[in-house]
C-alpha cells in the first residue's frame, strides 16, 4: 500500500495545530483555562481585526504572567468597544486615561509595582496606530528610552478608525481615508516616506520588537509570550485589518492580513536590541494587486480611471521590504 | 528643625518626608530646584522606597502620575506655567478619575509673550479642573501645605495643587522649620486607595460615561470639594496639634477686626501687604487684610463673613481675565453678592512686575477714598500702552506688540524692581 | 530691618553671596531673607541680589529699593547700572577694586555720604590667592562683616562651611579672614585720615 503524504500546509493554525498537538504545544486560546481577558459582549464590528488581535495578545500575556497583568489602554476603537457604558468586557485590571498617554500611564503603573516590590505583576500598554504613531509618539519614545518594563502593543489598522477613518501616519500611500479622499490628480494618501514605528523602536535598541498579523495567530501568541519573558521596554505591532475602514468583507479579515504578509507589504519579523533576529518568510509570494483589489480604500487605483503607476509604486514598496528583511527564501539577511 | 534654606529645597524636604512612592517630573523654571533635590535624595538612597522618573514632557509627567496613583502608589510631580498647560488634558483626567496626586505649581506667567516670572495665571487657568488649589504665603507655609495636601488628597480621593510663587518663594532663602519624620508619619498615614489596579481584584478604570450618568459623576466631584471646605480647617487644626503652628486653613485675616477697608489677596504678596497695612494702621487708617489660602474649593461663606464688617474692599490679584478683569475678584464678588459692599479689582504683578510697598500705599489710599476705577492695573505704563495703541491706529503693519513695547521702553538691564 | 543689595555680573557668585549672608545672619539667631532679581541668567550679564536681616519675621517681598548697604562685586557696573539708586545717606558701600573711589569717578558720591562707611577691597585677588578662582563674593562678605559690624566673621565662616568643604572651604576661610583684616585696617585709616 502506498501512502500519499499529506502536507499540513496550515501547520500551527487553530484547526490543525491543537487537536493533534501535545497539550503544551497548543495555543493559549485552545486552553479552557484561558483568561478571556476581553470577554464576549463587546461592541466591535463584525470581522474586527483588533478585537481578534487583542483577545489573543492579552490572553497570551496573562498566560505568561500567571494572570498578574495590568493593562493601560489608549483611547480608540478597542477602548470604546470594550467599555460601552455601563459595561466592561475586561476581566483584567484595566485603565483608560487619554489618547496620547498610554505608554506614560503604563510607565507609572510599572513604577508603582516596582516600588511596592511586586515584581510578579507585569504591565501592558495598548493602542491603535493613531494613538501610537502620532499622538502618543512622544510618550512612546520616552518609555523606550527609559527602558521601562512595559510591553506596548500597537493594533495597526492604518487610520483613525473610531472617529470615522481619518488618515494617520500609519496610513499606507494611495489609501482612501476621510482626510485623504480619492479625488484629484493624486487620489488617496500621499506617497511620503512613511513612518516605520517598528524600526523606530529598534533604533531605541529596546530588548524586543516584533510585528505580527492576525493571519498567524500562533505566531502572534508566541511573540507576546516571548516578549513577556523579557524585562524592559518591548514593542509589538499587530496588523489588524478593519473591514469598515478598508471596505473589505467582514469575513476577509484574516485573509487580508495573510495577503499583506504574502505580498511583502507588511513584513513580519522579530528584533532584539536593534537587530532583526528572525523573519516570517513568505510562503507563496503574491502580487500587490491581489492584496489591494478586495479593499474599497484602494478601489480608485483600478478600473477605467485607475492608476497603474501608483499600483506599481506600491509593488516597489513590497519588493523593497522583501529585499530588506529577506522575506523570500533565497533572499539575503 | 530650623534651617535657613532655599524655598525649593525646603519643599523638596517636606515632600520627601511625606514618603512619596513615585516622583515624575519634567524640568521647567522655576520648579527645577524642587525636583532636582528630590532626584538627588532618591539617587543617594535617602528617600526610599521611591521611583524617580525623568519623563519626556509635562504631559508624560502627569500621565505617569495617573498610572502610578491608579496602581496604588503615592505620586507627586511639579510644574509651572507652560508645563501646566501642556499637561492640561491629563490634569482634567486625573481629577475626573479621582486620583490623589499632589502637584507643586511654582506659579509663573503664561506666554506668549514668554515670561519666566511670577504671577498666578497658570494655576488659575486650571481652577475648574476639579483639582484643589492651596496658595502658600511663605516658604514655611509651602512646606506645611504639602504635608496637609497629601492627607487631604488621599482622604477625598482628589488631586491637589500646592501653589507657591515662582522665584519669589521658590528661590528665596529664608528660615524654615522642617518637621521630623516622626511628626509627619503621625499626621500622614500610608496611602489607602479607594480604587486600585490590582490583578487580584480587577476593575476597569476610565470607561466612557454617557449622558445618563455624566452629570452625577461630575456632581460628585463638586460634592467632594464641598467636603474639602470642612476638611481643610480640620486638617489645619490637627496640623497645629502635631506640629505646633498655624498653617493652612481656608482663609487668614490680619488687622481685620474694625477694618473699614479690606485688602484681599493670595500668596507671597500678602507679606508686603501686611507691612503696608501696619504702616497705615500706625497712621490711623482702619485697614485690614484677607488672605485666601484655599482657592479651590473657594471658601464663599468664610470670605463673605470676613468682609461683612467692612465698607469696601479691593482684590489685589496677580491674574487677569482678559477682556473682563479679575479672576479672583469674580469669585470674591460671588461670595459677597447682595451685601452692598463696594468692591474694586486691582491687577498687579503680572509677569513678575514687583509689587512695591510704595505702590500699595498709594493704591490702598485710593481704595479708602473709593477713588478708582472698578478695575485698575497697578503701575501700568500708560505712556507705553498708548504709544502702541496709537501706532496700531496709524499703520496696519504695526509689528509684534511685545517687541514694540520693549523697544519703546529701551534697554531694561539697568532697571531692577 | 537692614537691607543689603549686591551688584555684580553673572558668574561672580552674587546670588551665593546673599544666600551665605542670610545663612550667617541665621547662625546668629536673626531672621534673614535672600533672593536674586531673577533676570535671565547669563554669564557676564548684570545681576542684582538682595538680603534683608531683621530680628523678627520678614514679610516684605519687594526688591530692595532703599539699601542700607551696597556690595559692588564688579566696578565695570558703576557707570552702566545705577547701583546707587535709593541708597540711604548713611549707608555702607564695599567695592571690589584695587583702585580708589576717586580714581573710579566716585569722589562726588563719597562727599554726599558718610565716607568712613565706604571701603574698597581687592576681593578678586583674594579669591585667586586663596581659592584659585577669581570669585570675589566670599571675601566681600567678610569685608562687609568688618565694615558694618552687622555679622561676625565667625558667622561668615559658618556659612562657608555649610556651603563648601575640604580644601575649598579652607581657602575661602583664609580669603575671608584676610579680607576682614584688610577692611578693618582700612577703617582704621579712615579714622586717622
Amino acid at each position: 500500500m502506498s501512502f500519499q503524504p499529506v502536507k499540513f500546509y496550515q501547520t500551527g493554525t487553530f484547526t490543525v495545530g491543537n487537536r493533534l498537538l501535545a497539550p503544551d504545544e497548543r495555543s493559549v486560546q485552545a486552553s479552557s483555562s484561558r483568561s478571556n481577558s476581553i470577554s464576549s459582549g463587546h461592541r466591535a464590528c463584525q470581522g474586527c481585526g483588533e478585537a481578534l488581535g487583542a483577545r489573543y495578545a492579552i490572553d497570551a500575556a496573562m498566560a505568561e504572567s500567571n494572570g498578574q497583568l495590568i493593562a493601560a489602554n489608549a483611547t480608540g476603537c478597542l477602548e470604546v468597544f470594550s467599555t460601552p457604558y455601563p459595561e466592561s468586557s475586561w476581566q483584567v485590571a484595566w485603565i483608560h486615561s487619554l489618547f496620547g498617554n498610554a505608554p506614560a500611564v503604563a510607565t507609572g503603573i510599572a513604577a508603582a509595582m516596582k516600588v511596592k516590590g511586586r515584581n510578579d505583576v507585569r504591565v501592558v500598554a495598548q493602542g491603535g496606530d493613531g494613538g501610537t504613531t502620532d499622538i502618543g509618539f512622544g510618550c512612546l519614545s520616552g518609555m523606550f528610552e527609559r527602558n521601562d518594563d512595559v510591553l506596548y502593543i500597537c493594533y495597526d489598522n492604518q487610520a483613525y478608525m473610531n472617529t470615522g477613518v481619518q488618515r494617520s501616519s500609519a496610513t499606507p500611500p494611495a489609501a482612501r481615508t476621510a482626510t485623504t479622499m480619492a479625488v484629484g490628480d493624486h487620489p488617496g494618501n500621499v506617497f511620503g516616506q512613511g513612518k516605520n514605528v517598528p524600526e523606530i523602536a529598534m533604533a531605541h535598541r529596546i530588548p524586543y520588537v516584533a510585528t505580527a498579523t492576525v493571519a498567524d495567530l500562533r505566531d502572534l501568541e508566541y511573540k507576546v509570550r516571548r516578549a513577556m519573558q523579557v524585562r524592559g521596554a518591548r514593542y509589538i505591532q499587530i496588523f489588524v485589518p478593519c473591514p469598515l475602514g478598508w471596505g473589505t468583507a467582514s469575513h476577509d479579515t484574516i485573509r487580508m492580513a495573510r495577503l499583506a504578509k504574502e505580498t511583502g507589504f507588511f513584513p513580519v519579523f522579530e528584533a532584539e536590541y536593534g537587530d532583526v533576529s528572525s523573519v516570517l518568510k513568505i510562503r507563496r509570494k503574491v502580487p500587490i494587486e491581489e492584496y489591494l483589489q478586495p479593499q474599497k480604500r484602494f478601489a480608485h487605483l483600478f478600473g477605467k480611471h485607475g492608476h497603474p503607476e501608483m499600483v506599481a509604486r506600491l509593488q516597489t514598496i513590497a519588493d523593497r521590504n522583501i529585499r530588506k528583511y529577506g522575506l523570500l527564501d533565497g533572499e539575503g539577511n | 528643625m530650623l534651617k535657613q534654606t532655599e524655598g525649593s529645597k525646603a519643599v523638596a524636604e517636606a515632600v520627601a518626608l511625606c514618603r512619596p512612592e513615585v516622583i515624575c517630573a519634567y524640568p521647567i523654571s522655576p520648579q527645577t530646584h524642587i525636583v532636582e533635590a528630590l532626584g538627588e535624595m532618591v539617587k543617594a538612597g535617602k528617600l526610599t522606597p521611591c521611583e524617580f522618573i525623568n519623563v519626556e514632557s509635562e504631559f508624560a509627567a502627569m500621565s505617569v502620575a495617573i498610572g502610578s496613583s491608579a496602581a496604588g502608589a503615592r505620586s507627586y510631580t511639579a510644574t509651572a506655567s507652560q508645563g501646566l498647560l501642556f499637561m492640561v488634558e491629563a490634569v482634567y483626567n486625573a481629577a475626573g478619575l479621582g486620583l490623589p496626586i499632589v502637584m507643586t505649581v511654582a506659579n509663573r506667567a503664561i506666554g506668549a509673550p514668554i515670561n519666566i516670572w511670577n504671577d498666578h495665571s497658570d494655576a488659575l487657568s486650571q481652577r475648574d479642573s476639579g483639582w484643589m488649589q492651596l496658595f502658600a504665603e511663605t516658604n514655611q507655609e509651602a512646606v506645611d501645605l504639602h504635608i496637609q495636601a497629601f492627607r487631604l488628597a488621599e482622604e477625598l480621593s482628589m488631586p491637589i495643587m500646592v501653589c507657591m510663587d515662582g522665584f519669589i518663594l521658590t528661590h528665596a532663602f529664608e528660615r524654615v522649620d522642617i518637621p521630623s519624620q516622626a511628626q509627619v508619619d503621625s499626621y500622614l498615614p500610608p496611602f489607602d486607595p479607594r480604587q486600585v489596579l490590582d490583578p487580584a481584584e480587577p476593575v476597569s478604570i476610565g470607561a466612557m460615561v454617557g449622558p445618563e450618568a455624566f452629570m452625577e459623576v461630575k456632581y460628585l466631584a463638586h460634592a467632594k470639594q464641598l467636603q474639602a471646605l470642612e476638611m481643610i480647617p480640620q486638617l489645619a487644626t490637627e496640623f497645629k496639634q502635631t506640629f505646633g503652628r498655624d498653617s493652612g486653613g481656608l482663609i487668614r485675616t490680619y488687622c481685620a477686626e474694625d477694618a473699614e477697608t479690606m485688602i484681599v489677596a493670595m500668596g507671597s504678596v500678602l507679606g508686603t501687604i501686611k507691612d503696608t497695612v501696619d504702616e497705615m494702621r500706625a497712621e490711623g487708617h482702619k485697614i485690614g487684610v484677607l488672605g485666601i489660602i484655599s482657592y479651590r474649593p473657594f471658601p464663599l461663606a468664610q470670605v463673605r463673613a470676613a468682609l461683612a464688617g467692612c465698607k469696601r474692599f479691593v482684590v489685589l490679584e496677580k491674574s487677569l481675565a482678559v477682556g473682563m478683569g479679575g479672576i479672583v475678584a469674580t469669585d470674591v464678588r460671588m461670595a459677597v453678592t447682595g451685601s452692598g459692599l463696594k468692591g474694586f479689582t486691582a491687577i498687579a504683578g503680572l509677569g513678575g512686575r514687583s509689587i512695591t510697598k510704595a505702590s500699595l500705599h498709594k493704591l490702598f489710599r485710593q481704595v479708602e477714598k473709593e477713588e478708582l476705577q472698578p478695575v485698575t492695573f497697578v503701575d501700568l505704563d500708560w505712556t507705553a500702552v498708548n504709544k502702541q495703541l496709537e501706532r496700531e491706529r496709524q499703520i496696519r503693519r504695526s509689528g509684534p506688540i511685545a517687541e514694540n513695547i520693549l523697544y519703546d521702553k529701551g534697554i531694561v538691564s539697568a532697571k531692577f524692581g | 530691618m537692614f537691607q543689603i543689595r549686591v551688584h555684580g555680573r553673572g558668574g561672580q557668585g552674587v546670588v551665593t553671596a546673599t544666600e551665605m549672608l542670610s545663612v550667617a545672619a541665621f547662625a546668629e539667631g536673626r531672621h534673614a531673607q535672600a533672593f536674586p532679581s531673577f533676570g535671565s541668567e547669563r554669564t557676564g550679564a548684570p545681576v542684582v541680589a538682595f538680603c534683608r536681616i531683621d530680628d523678627k519675621e520678614i514679610r516684605l517681598r519687594e526688591p530692595i529699593m532703599q539699601p542700607d548697604a551696597l556690595i559692588i562685586q564688579d566696578p565695570t557696573l558703576l557707570h552702566q547700572v545705577d547701583v546707587f539708586a535709593g541708597f540711604k545717606p548713611d549707608g555702607y558701600v564695599l567695592l571690589n577694586t584695587r583702585h580708589s573711589f576717586a580714581e573710579l569717578g566716585l569722589g562726588d558720591i563719597l562727599k554726599q555720604h558718610r565716607s568712613e562707611r565706604f571701603c574698597t577691597l581687592h576681593a578678586t585677588e583674594l579669591g585667586l590667592k586663596h581659592v584659585g578662582r577669581p570669585i570675589p563674593n566670599v571675601p566681600l562678605l567678610a569685608g562687609f562683616a568688618a565694615l558694618s559690624g552687622l555679622i561676625k566673621l565667625e558667622s561668615v565662616i559658618k556659612a562657608i562651611n555649610e556651603k563648601f568643604s575640604g580644601k575649598v572651604a579652607e581657602g575661602n576661610i583664609a580669603a575671608a579672614t584676610e579680607a576682614y583684616t584688610q577692611v578693618l585696617n582700612q577703617m582704621k585709616e579712615h579714622v586717622h585720615a
